[in-house]
């Protein structure tokens, strides 16, 4: 099952990997990161992530720590 | 059985957190020379010139020995370092302002003289620390902070095309300019990068990148639109490629 891990504390609220991810699994939540940003949060309740790690490539701030593919 | 296809370099620090402004694109410039050095096996050897501007962070958050240049004089430094110590692998990570500003003529000299270095260049088209000014790789037409009407050949004549320049020079090995504007492209530039290092462990010469990058904050735009223009305006003038790679004339 392909899953993604997310260091909302190093999220700056770019939203780059909102606009990135083929499958749109990536959503802009109501939390706020001691940033005082608005943090991406990943909802994938039918398992469609395809693991291809376009959001962890893109992302510019290493909040995207882990993709797994499988 | 789910295998890991991401992860953070080892050649970042843990816990690394980037200083930078949200959607700018030295954080995956910086990752991409980590995963590098990484996949090279230079972690133990490798010896960054750090330079002047937002790249100077670059030594808070690679997990290499650093030392930092004045403004401009990073391969200078560097040159010394690997003369030095021929072992180790040395490389610049630097702007454009300080490569082809204020550096130029250190990094146009280490390449005539085929220095056995590796250099990256990012090139954002504006001096970004110091909050905007007009820069050698401004665009024509680009309002910044000292060009407040656009820049004009007549008051402040044309941008710099480094990747180029490089390779005109005989000491070249390598030379390509790339882009961080889309996924497809950063993994191309990952693979420059790591052409750019190989040269200088295979001891052919001076190795460079150019990398084409955003900077929403001085360019007073979101980073989605910021990357737009990337595509859109700098590519048109900035065409990425291999401008010289001696490693497949030797082999071709």
């Amino acid at each position: 099952m392909s899953n993604i891990v997310i260091d909302s504390d190093k999220c700056k609220a770019c939203y780059l990997c909102v606009k990135e991810c083929p499958k749109n699994l990536i959503k802009i939540s109501n939390k706020t990161n001691n940033l005082g940003n608005k943090v991406v949060e990943f909802c994938d309740p039918n398992k469609e992530c395809l693991g291809c790690a376009m959001c962890a490539t893109r992302c510019p701030d290493l909040a995207i720590t882990e993709v797994y593919k499988g | 059985m789910a295998t890991q296809v991401f992860k953070i370099p080892e050649t970042l620090r843990k816990n690394a957190k980037y200083t930078f402004c949200p959607g700018c694109d030295h954080g995956v410039a910086i990752r991409l020379v980590a995963e590098v050095l990484d996949e090279l096996g230079l972690k133990d050897k490798a010896i960054l010139a750090a330079s002047i501007g937002c790249s100077v962070t670059s030594y808070d958050f690679l997990n290499v020995d650093a030392l930092e240049a004045p403004h401009g004089r990073a391969l200078a430094e560097a040159t010394g370092i690997k003369r030095a110590l021929p072992d180790k692998f040395v490389f610049t990570y630097q702007g454009d302002g300080d490569f082809a500003s204020i550096g130029l003529a250190e990094s146009m000299h280490a390449a005539l003289r085929g220095e056995n270095l590796s250099a990256i260049c990012i090139n954002n088209t504006t001096y970004g620390m110091t909050g905007g000014q007009l820069g050698p790789t401004t665009l024509m037409g680009q309002v910044t902070t000292t060009s407040p009407s656009g820049r004009n050949a007549e008051y402040y004549g044309y941008p710099i095309k480094i990747a180029e320049h490089i390779a005109l020079c005989d000491g070249t090995a390598f030379s390509a300019r790339v882009s961080l504007d889309s996924v497809p492209n950063i993994r191309k530039a990952k693979q420059a990068i790591k052409k750019a290092f190989e040269v200088q462990i295979k001891g052919l010469g001076f190795g460079f990148v150019e990398i084409l990058s955003s900077c929403p904050t001085n360019w007073r735009m979101t980073p989605d639109k910021a990357h737009e223009r990337v595509r859109t305006e700098m590519i048109e003038v900035f065409k990425p490629g291999i401008y010289k790679d001696i490693t497949t004339e030797i082999e071709g």
